[in-house]
């Protein structure tokens, strides 16, 4: 009964450090490939959406690039004049490590840029496309 | 009577000198504005642009915008319900016309005693100390905004308002 017991919580710490090293990320892409019951984000879709231009939001920022820039690895600016740190997570290591964090950007700036509410699908190629930047 | 030249000038250069410091030091108190220091309410109001100081509006001022969070010059900027209290609290805790702000009743002046302004740069006081500010600076692809301050003010995140 007792080895059972050790038995189960080493599984269980096994799992449970599996996961932490997937990492904050790869969890919420996991979540986002759930909820879109896909297997297949992709990163060049993901480019396409940040570098085109919408019409259906505010006119003053018809693409992502408007203020993140057209580098992704560099800083970009909002029409406040404040910079905003790089997309690319290779350049800001600490981004989309917090998911609620991911959502409320995704939700104001898909807003404003697109005119609605990123779909799942959009979000998982867009994170793959900075997660790979 | 020999006048000590020499010790005589010495002096005075060195109280012209401390004076010009002490002025200097006065004016560093009077544009200084206390940063926010919570960090619910740094995130939340320094994402798109600097945290402004609650103690630059009065206390109405923070409450109208923090109601009206779903138009907030024109971006939605809702929050959840409980954050958004959270950071009203701080703000109408710390404004401008709440007891013990010593500098920030000079800003505020000339606002009317009922009036809930939004905007800072459009305090009477704001407006004053900006007018030599030509109109081609505000244009600067550094400036953009008068709501850019740290453009300028380098500082002002610390909350000094100096240069």
């Amino acid at each position: 009964m007792k080895n059972m017991l050790v038995v189960t919580s080493g599984i269980v710490a096994m799992i449970l450090s599996t996961a932490t090293l997937a990492g904050p990320r790869e969890d919420l892409l996991a979540q986002y490939a759930a909820a879109a019951k896909t297997t297949g984000f992709s990163a060049a879709r993901g480019q396409t959406l940040h570098t085109q231009s919408f019409s259906g939001g505010k006119p003053d920022t018809p693409s992502c690039t408007t203020c993140h820039g057209k580098d992704t690895r560099g800083a970009g600016r909002a029409l406040t004049g404040k910079t905003i740190e790089p997309v690319a997570v290779s350049v800001t290591p600490t981004r989309y490590t917090d998911p609620a964090k991911v959502e409320k950007w995704f939700k104001r700036n898909c807003t404003e840029v697109l005119g609605r509410e990123c779909t799942v699908q959009e979000k998982g190629d867009w994170l793959t496309f900075v997660i790979g930047q | 009577m020999r006048i000590p030249y020499r010790p005589l000038a010495i002096s005075l250069v060195t109280l012209a000198f401390s004076a010009l410091v002490f002025a200097r030091a006065q004016a560093g108190d009077r544009h200084f504005f206390a940063p926010v220091a919570d960090p619910v309410v740094k995130e939340e109001c320094g994402s798109c642009h600097l945290a402004f100081a609650p103690s630059m509006l009065p206390a109405r001022s923070w409450q109208r915008m923090m109601g009206e969070l779903d138009n907030h010059f024109g971006d939605n900027a809702s929050l959840d319900a409980a954050t958004a209290e959270k950071i009203t609290s701080y703000l109408v805790a710390n404004a401008g016309d709440v007891g013990g702000q010593r500098y920030s009743s000079k800003l505020l002046k000339g606002v009317a005693a009922g009036a809930a302004p939004q905007r800072i740069t459009e305090l009477p006081k704001w407006v004053s100390e900006h007018r030599k500010v030509p109109d081609w600076e505000w244009r600067h692809k550094e400036v953009r905004t008068k709501a850019n301050c740290v453009a300028c003010h380098t500082a002002a995140e610390q909350g000094s308002y100096d240069e």
